[in-house]
């Protein structure tokens, strides 16, 4: 029996658009675009030039400081452009697709067989190992250095999150092995943490790993809060981190040999008119879905992710390297409220007491209802903060900089996604997120 | 307000950068977002909000305040038609305190507001609401007869040096509205205690004007006991401004002579449960100062000596400003404990030493004032050390395993 955990603390946003739980279809689009950005912590170089041929595989490009760490692509085809941006900086590499994807082989490969070594040197061989993040810092793993413990996540409790039972649906195998290879990895243990509400075999009963369930509001399914409640992180260690997609994808790695970047993605949000889960391709555009599908006349936002972590794009965006859900809630730069602070309407969502509470979904805007101000209020961020850390005062010292501080404070335990219903509730309309983030690049660039 | 927006929207270009009022922008800003929810759309982190913002933070407090402030009002009126022997109605007594209040509550909304707005122009951001609730408290926690330029000048000294020098809104270490209140006692004493300042006298704008009545004695409760030759509480009685004797119910509900917004305990306990159904004011520093307060009373009442050391803490509850720096004052997040155990200890040691204060120092008939503004100091300190346990608990977990 697994070992559960109860997250009391946590706020479940209750938004309207959830996916309905069918699956719609393949998506698929004649231009990808893999974007480097996504990739937190490398710096891209690039290992292709335009007019290239590539297949799904083929390297596009690698980490600066650690070569070994490839990108690969996730189609074939011929590299079409490079988008720059400032300092060409590289923001696009888009490929024209074949029609039909050509795979790189790397072999179908047993992973009980293979020893540590080979386990490693395969995932980063096919440009893939950028799925397993690490703590501190939440970027890319370095696989240099042996992590202490490996975490996967089994569930994603964000708003309007995917449900992982749908979306590991057939791909049981690709799951176990998956696992199979990251235990591989660790001297330590893969810990497994899934929710109390799983139905899927394939998670509760996983083999490997140590299962421990947990229950209650976002961001229990968050791999940081799950980290902090089973064995936290300590100055000097390093966890990898990921989710139970990701280690599907490198599970089908080993038992296809090849890299088969799709994703079972959930479309949701309040401004879809038909939700759903697609088969969607790492880089392919979206518009194929959201055309004829969204809500006409209001300006839009377009999220790949979900509303609290998800990285906005545009009508012709792409799928992001590490999402299983694609979002478009309303803008809102189009409305006028009148009197925000004296409103009663029903319309408002507040997880305090100063608006009524309702028993229903909402629709939420990007609006930040409100100016930025100076924390005033208090003990509103640890409400929503289910670990053993003061959110506020590791704020404070993440803003003034103060390493010592934000060390003594756990910085090294969290990751900017943990803070996100922080910044969701905050009254003083902070982007704790962005402050979080900018915190641990610069601590990481003055530790090593 | 389809036009409003037309024209808000008409001359705002002037209020931007390069436009001839940007100087102005903080102002305009301020009332347009006063008006209008802006909408400026996320850029970073979360896509999504919650709908609460420092300005709904601000009105749910002013709200809370209105019993006290309201009841406060028709308690001058009585008090004064009391000292004059008049007969008034309901009605003339509200009407009297609103005409007495009002100008004051204009003089510091004005003072204040006008050195927030100044200050938030050259610092370029936006004006902070804080002092909203700054702003009616100045009043509340003054005496009735207390001069305007009085109120002005205190406004300004606390706005300025217990405000903007650190910052502003959210950096302040002492609660501004009682540095507006310290510096006036400690400046004026004659103007902010004793027998002649609680009750006002004579006319406001020719309204209600005539003689004292004989035996008048304006002496607040507390001022009462803390004076009395009686040497035990059973041997002393409180008296009203008329030498009527005081029920419990008169001082739960605010016919006695005080500041105005503290008298009416029954309004102060309606703000706090405002306070804190909307989540705005923590209940466990409330709970924590009423505690501090009733255990101090119940271990000076074993070793009494005089009469104020024997009255019962109910007394000490309903009386002064206990109950009104409890759910207002102390409340303050910003030079409140921020943790929720430092809550507790802060809470405890203020009604710990408010009552400490009333009791022991024949000077200061009221120590919640001083109590609070202690503890704001001592604020810092307690976080300290409650964040510290948890540092110390990480740094337990490295050493234990190695």
């Amino acid at each position: 029996m697994a070992n559960l955990i109860n997250i009391k603390k946590g706020l479940q946003i209750p938004l309207l658009g959830a996916s309905e739980e069918v699956l719609r279809g393949r998506v698929t689009s004649e231009f990808v675009r893999i974007c480097p950005e996504d990739f937190h912590g490398i710096t891209p170089k690039l290992a292709v030039k335009v007019d290239e041929r590539v297949k799904a595989g083929t390297t596009l490009f690698y980490a600066k400081d650690h070569p070994e760490i490839l990108f690969s692509s996730p189609v074939s085809g011929v590299v079409a452009e490079i988008e720059r941006g400032e300092k060409r900086r590289i923001l696009n590499i888009v490929i024209k697709a074949d029609k039909e994807i050509e795979y790189e082989d790397f072999g179908v490969k047993k992973v009980s067989s293979l020893s540590p070594e080979d386990v490693k040197q395969s995932i980063l061989d096919a440009g893939i190992w950028y799925l397993i993040k690490q703590r501190p810092y939440d970027v890319v793993a370095v696989p240099g250095k042996d992590p202490r413990d490996i975490f996967v996540t089994g569930f994603d409790s964000a708003p309007l999150a995917p449900s992982y039972d749908f979306i590991l649906e057939g791909q049981e195998t690709d799951l176990q092995a998956g696992l199979d290879a990251l235990a591989k990895l660790t001297n330590g243990k893969v810990y497994l943490s899934i929710s109390t509400k799983t139905k899927s075999k394939a998670l509760r009963e996983a083999k490997n790993v140590v299962v421990t369930e947990f229950n209650g509001p976002h961001p229990a399914g968050n791999v940081g809060v799950q980290i902090n409640h089973i064995k936290p992180v300590n100055r000097g260690e390093v966890v990898w981190t990921l989710n139970a997609m990701d280690a599907v994808l490198i599970g089908r790695l080993f038992n296809s040999g090849h890299v088969d970047l799709t994703r079972t993605v959930a479309l949701s949000g309040s401004e879809v008119k038909q939700t759903g889960y697609y088969k969607i391709l790492v880089g392919a555009e979206l518009n194929s879905i959201f055309k004829g599908n969204v809500t006409e006349g209001i300006s839009l936002r377009y999220i790949s992710g979900n509303p609290l972590t998800g990285r906005r794009i545009d009508g012709n965006g792409v799928l992001r390297a590490y999402d299983s859900q694609v979002t478009v809630i309303p803008e809102g730069d189009d409305v006028h409220e009148v009197f925000g602070w004296a409103s009663l309407s029903p319309k408002r969502y507040s997880s305090g007491g100063t608006y009524l509470k309702h028993n229903r979904k909402y629709r939420l805007d990007a609006r930040l209802l409100g100016g930025p101000r100076a924390i005033i209020v208090s003990n509103e961020y640890d409400k929503v903060f289910p670990m053993d850390i003061f959110p506020e005062q590791l704020i404070k010292a993440t803003l003034a900089f103060n390493i010592d501080k934000m060390e003594q404070l756990g910085i090294y335990e969290v990751a900017p996604e943990d803070f996100a219903l922080c910044e969701f509730v905050d009254t003083s309309k902070l982007e704790i997120q962005r402050i979080i983030r900018a915190g641990l690049d610069l601590l990481r660039s003055e530790m090593e | 307000m389809k036009a409003l927006r037309k024209y808000l929207d008409k001359i705002k270009p002037n209020f931007e950068e390069g436009g001839k009022l940007h100087w102005l922008w903080s102002t305009y800003d301020a009332f347009e977002t006063f008006l209008f929810v802006p909408n400026s759309t996320s850029k970073s982190g979360v896509h999504i909000h919650d709908a609460r913002d420092s300005k709904r933070t601000m009105i749910i407090v002013i709200i809370a305040l209105l019993p006290a402030l309201l009841v406060g009002m028709y308690n001058v009126g009585l008090q004064h038609y009391m000292a004059v022997g008049l007969e008034a109605g309901v009605f003339t007594k509200f009407i009297y305190g609103l005409i007495a209040i009002l100008p004051q509550i204009i003089v510091s909304y004005v003072v204040g507001l006008g050195i927030e707005f100044a200050v938030a122009q050259v610092k370029k951001e936006e004006v902070a609401e804080g002092f909203l609730v700054s702003g009616i408290l100045i009043p509340m926690i003054m005496p009735v007869d207390t001069p305007l330029w009085m109120i002005a000048v205190a406004t300004a000294f606390s706005v300025v040096f217990a405000k903007e020098v650190f910052g502003g809104t959210g950096y302040n270490v002492f609660n501004v509205a009682l540095i507006a209140r310290a510096f006036l006692f400690f400046s004026y004493p004659s103007k902010m205690s004793g027998d002649q300042v609680w009750v006002r006298t004579r006319d406001t704008f020719g309204m209600g004007g005539g003689q004292v009545i004989d035996g008048y004695s304006g002496a607040t409760p507390l001022g009462q006991i803390n004076t009395t030759e009686a040497t035990s509480f059973g041997d002393f009685a409180f008296t009203g401004i008329t030498g009527q004797p005081l029920s419990i119910s008169d001082m739960f509900f605010g016919f006695i002579p005080g500041s105005i917004g503290e008298v009416s305990t029954f309004a102060i306990l309606l703000g706090a449960i405002i306070l804190i159904a909307t989540g705005v004011g923590s209940w466990k520093t409330m709970l924590s100062v009423f505690l501090g307060g009733i255990f101090t009373v119940l271990v000076l009442n074993i070793f009494a000596k005089n009469a104020y050391m024997e009255m019962p803490p109910l007394y000490h509850l309903l009386l002064g400003g206990f109950a009104f720096g409890a759910v207002f004052m102390a409340t303050d997040p910003v030079t409140s404990a921020r943790t929720e155990k430092g809550k507790w200890i802060y809470g405890f040691l203020i009604g710990f030493l408010a009552i400490t204060i009333r009791v022991f120092n024949p000077g200061y008939a009221e120590g919640m004032m001083l109590a609070i503004l202690f503890m704001n100091a001592f604020a810092p300190l307690i976080d300290f050390y409650v964040v510290d346990a948890n540092i110390k608990r990480r740094l337990k977990r490295v050493t234990n395993k190695a």
